[in-house]
């Protein structure tokens, strides 16, 4: 079976067909558990151009995906990279092949790819996402493709641009928590049928009334009660809302067209959020299985020089950044080893003696379960906090850096546990991208909208803030304003269609400074 | 290249050049990419456009690395201004190679689709050198391709059974022995020489010559990759010609009328005393905003029919729009290309006509 909707050949070779079923045996020998893939292979050419589309050959023109084909090609072309493998989160999962890759690497990839498609079955941070994604694509790029014959492509592009300025300002749990009500607040015929607040009674006989109710109390309990209706009904959204694109989807005064190009954006943002959640397990998943079934099932004796060749290229240490191939596969044989001979839990943990815990083996045997456990309800986040340990830290050999003001340069900070663990959760928690609410949408009772940087201890890129919030005001259409702090002061940013200012703020007229919102 | 994807970056493409209005361009940053070239790091251009989005600033920021080093070393060199992110570019120095002028030239010929020049006559002596880009089974040890005949030992002793982990000999056998090939190319002998002309009178700006400086450059370019030897010859023309060097022909404002003939008869008198057609490829080109004193005309027509076109590979009249000039010289000249392989004439009305302009001139290859 090819792609219906795409001009290319991609019919797996016979030899491809024998070795795909062959390596699908395999992976469900071990347990692995996926939706039907469908192999089709592709000249480097098609390759980079699927490759640059993130996988979706149907996808929405924009010029974005003709920049990231150009890195592609030429990259491949000067033979810095290529491309083994391309796998889609969808029922059937698809992947590519390259077709001029050697057999021993169409193995590997093919191993590889059961692994990701296991993955994206079975991880829960998935199980939100559109397994028809294929379809919905396609259905996106008409859409957008209508919309440009309709209203000129440099209209659509230059909208797309403002959307993808901000398609990041999403809140990826979302999907999971229900954080408000299906109705909206808004609606006033529901509102108007509430009761005036009322102080809780207890019962009473009249002559203890006095006592066991008193007026006083009452009274301020009563007013509390109004005082909080008030504020509730003043505040618009109700709690600070992460999803700022939905936020402007609801409540902006945007086209019929420009609001579908927005939700078009937001979807597929929600599509790929959960890759980008577990980029660090998946990748050690898909690995570690790659491995494990090269090397105890599918490999030739004459290819085991180019199976290494490509395994060790692929998980190299990085010395600037982590590389998620080399963390992932390590932390995921950690753990299987760890749960293998017990090293876990209260009494491991307080053993002193250290000795008697270099030799631990509890011979539990428990390893490959855990590890399909872990893959089933962690994301990276919580993988890494839970089982990063200092021993792991050290064997990697593991640093944090820092950038260092004077030298306008990064220098490593330290081989700390702590502050390896820290620096590492900290680039993964909100993808490593501040955080971003609406506060408020009739700010100033002006209609203008005011968000609000949660400040952390790290600023922002300050004249990328202004061109985003100008790109917001574009879809607003009123002023917008961002709290935040510049050069350690509270700063309020403001954009109003013509010009940007910024003022400081006093702490006493900022009192949302303190208020609820967590930060990691 | 898919259709889709052609489009997309062609967009793209032209976002970065300027060619379309667009707020993106304050985004665009010229990046690179490091690529090997023998044994040399190089530097291959990758211009990208970053959509503007929140984004933590560099201040107390970091990561997390692997390898060796001490709290406090350096990961990346002390830098100047905002921009790169940790861990992009390698440790160490980075020769800075751009392209050769031979590699711009074949980008400049894929682009455009131009054929190649094939040099006329007996006056080009070709001859070949080899490369070595292939490998083979056969050639003399000397040529021995080291690293893949010990890989090829090494599967072939694995996958027999007599290699050993404690013992890693490895001997390669006449199978395994894999030796540089080369191909030859032919190398051109033959010389060529380009006169540019240009009219320097009070009507050409200097947004007109930086076109044309432009465009010679790039003229330049793709014929030298053609020949051996390039020589130039620069004339400057108001009613009066005088050759000049490179130098002065860009920067010269001339006021005064305009006499086109002046110019292509010292064309052909340099042509006549040194650089005879028999031993010479001859291009001409000459830039203009068409505007000529009307008498001169017929005088330009015919010095360029009987006595420069016989003797040229190739005369190319260019005519940039003036505020101020006519233009009419075209329509003149125009009328002697039919028949004529080796006469072109363009339009170039702006800067972003210049390709377009230099593929009309270029697209003959003669």
């Amino acid at each position: 079976m090819s792609l219906a909707h795409t001009p290319y050949d991609t019919t797996l070779p016979p030899d491809l067909r024998a070795l795909q079923k062959e390596i699908e045996g395999y992976a469900r020998e071990f347990g692995l558990d996926f939706f039907e893939t469908i192999f089709e292979v592709l000249d480097a050419d098609d390759l980079n151009e699927v490759a640059a589309y993130g996988g979706f050959p149907t996808r929405y023109p924009h010029w974005s995906f003709g920049m990231a084909y150009e890195e592609l090609k030429k990259s491949y072309d000067y033979g810095l990279s290529k491309i083994y493998e391309m796998v889609i989160n969808n029922d059937p999962c698809y992947a590519y092949l390259m077709r001029c890759n050697h057999v021993v690497d169409q193995k590997l990839v093919m191993a590889h790819v059961y692994g990701h498609c296991d993955f994206f079955k079975n991880n829960q941070f998935f199980a939100h996402t559109n397994r028809k994604m294929m379809d919905e694509m396609a259905n996106h790029g008409n859409r957008i493709r209508r919309y440009a014959e309709k209203y000129g492509e440099d209209e659509i592009e230059r909208f797309l641009d403002i959307c993808l300025s901000i398609d990041d300002l999403i809140d990826v749990h979302s999907v999971a928590i229900k954080r408000r009500d299906e109705v909206s607040r808004y609606d006033f015929s529901v509102e108007k049928e509430e009761d005036e607040p009322r102080a809780t009674r207890f019962k009473s006989k009249s002559y203890m009334d006095e006592y066991l109710n008193p007026p006083e109390l009452l009274k301020a309990e009563e007013e509390e009660r109004r005082r909080l209706k008030e504020q509730l009904s003043k505040n618009f959204p109700e709690r600070p809302e992460k999803d700022v694109l939905l936020f402007l989807i609801e409540h902006a005064p945007l086209k019929g067209w420009q609001r579908d190009v927005l939700s078009i954006v937001r979807d597929e943002a929600y599509y790929f959020a959960p890759q980008a959640m577990t980029k660090i397990m998946n990748e050690g998943w898909a690995s570690y299985w790659h491995s494990t079934i090269m090397t105890t099932k599918a490999l030739h004796p004459s290819e085991v020089v180019d199976y290494c060749d490509h395994h060790c290229g692929t998980m190299a240490p990085y010395r600037g950044r982590i590389n998620p191939y080399k963390l992932g596969i390590e932390l995921f044989r950690d753990i299987e080893y760890r749960w293998n001979t017990g090293r876990f839990g209260k009494e491991y943990e307080e053993c002193d003696d250290l000795e008697a815990k270099r030799t631990w083996d509890k011979k539990l045997g428990l390893g490959r379960q855990k590890i399909f456990e872990v893959r089933r309800i962690h994301n990276d986040i919580t993988f890494i906090d839970t089982f990063l340990t200092p021993e792991f830290c050290q064997e990697q050999n593991y640093f944090s850096y820092v950038f260092n003001e004077q030298g306008q340069n990064y220098v490593i900070e330290s081989r700390d546990f702590q502050k390896i663990k820290e620096r590492l959760l900290f680039g993964l928690t909100n993808f490593g991208k501040p955080w971003i609410y609406v506060v408020d949408g009739n700010y100033r009772n002006r209609g203008e909208l005011l968000l609000r940087h949660e400040y952390n201890g790290i600023e922002l890129k300050l004249d990328r803030a202004k061109d985003v919030l100008a790109n917001i005001q574009y879809i607003w259409s009123r002023p917008v304003h961002l709290q935040t702090v510049v050069e350690n002061k509270p700063t309020l940013l403001t954009y109003d269609g013509t010009e940007h200012s910024s003022k400081a703020l006093g702490d006493s007229d900022d009192p949302r400074k303190h208020s609820a919102a967590k930060v990691r | 290249m898919g259709q889709k994807i052609e489009r997309d970056y062609q967009r793209f493409r032209k976002i970065v050049r300027g060619k379309v209005k667009s707020s993106l361009s304050k985004y665009i940053t010229r990046g690179e990419m490091i690529g090997k070239k023998g044994n040399d790091l190089v530097s291959i251009p990758l211009p990208q456009i970053e959509i503007p989005q929140f984004r933590y600033g560099r201040k107390g920021t970091g990561g997390v690395g692997q390898g060796e080093g001490q709290p406090g070393q350096a990961l990346t060199p002390p830098q100047e201004g905002d921009g790169a992110k940790a861990g992009d570019q390698p440790g160490g120095h980075i020769l800075e190679v751009e392209l050769t002028l031979q590699e711009l030239a074949e980008i400049l010929g894929e682009e455009l689709a131009l054929p190649r020049i094939t040099p006329k006559g007996r006056k080009n002596i070709v001859t070949t050198r080899e490369r070595y880009t292939g490998i083979r089974q056969a050639g003399p040890e000397s040529l021995r391709h080291f690293k893949r005949t010990f890989k090829r030992a090494l599967r072939r002793q694995i996958a027999s059974g007599t290699y050993s982990p404690e013992e890693p000999v490895v001997i390669p056998i006449r199978e395994d022995k894999q030796y540089r090939s080369w191909k030859e190319v032919p190398l051109p002998q033959s010389v060529a020489c380009i006169m540019y002309m240009m009219d320097v009178s009070g009507s050409m700006t200097d947004e007109q010559k930086e076109i044309v400086r432009i465009e010679a450059f790039w003229i330049d370019t793709w014929i030298k990759a053609h020949y051996k030897g390039v020589e130039r010859v620069y004339i400057i023309h108001d009613a009066v010609a005088q050759e000049v060097d490179e130098h002065t022909f860009y920067h010269t404002r001339e006021s005064g009328g305009t006499k086109i003939s002046s110019a292509y008869d010292l064309c052909d008198k340099i042509i006549q005393k040194r650089y005879p057609p028999d031993d010479w490829n001859i291009y001409a080109f000459h830039f203009s905003d068409g505007d000529n004193w009307g008498d001169d005309i017929p005088t330009c027509l015919e010095i360029l029919q009987e006595r420069l076109l016989p003797k040229l590979n190739l005369f190319g009249y260019g005519q940039v729009e003036s505020p101020y000039g006519s233009g009419e010289f075209l329509d003149y000249i125009k009328d002697l290309t039919d028949g004529r392989e080796n006469l072109v004439v363009s339009r170039i009305p702006d800067r972003e006509h210049i390709l377009q302009s230099i593929k009309e001139f270029l697209k003959t290859g003669r």
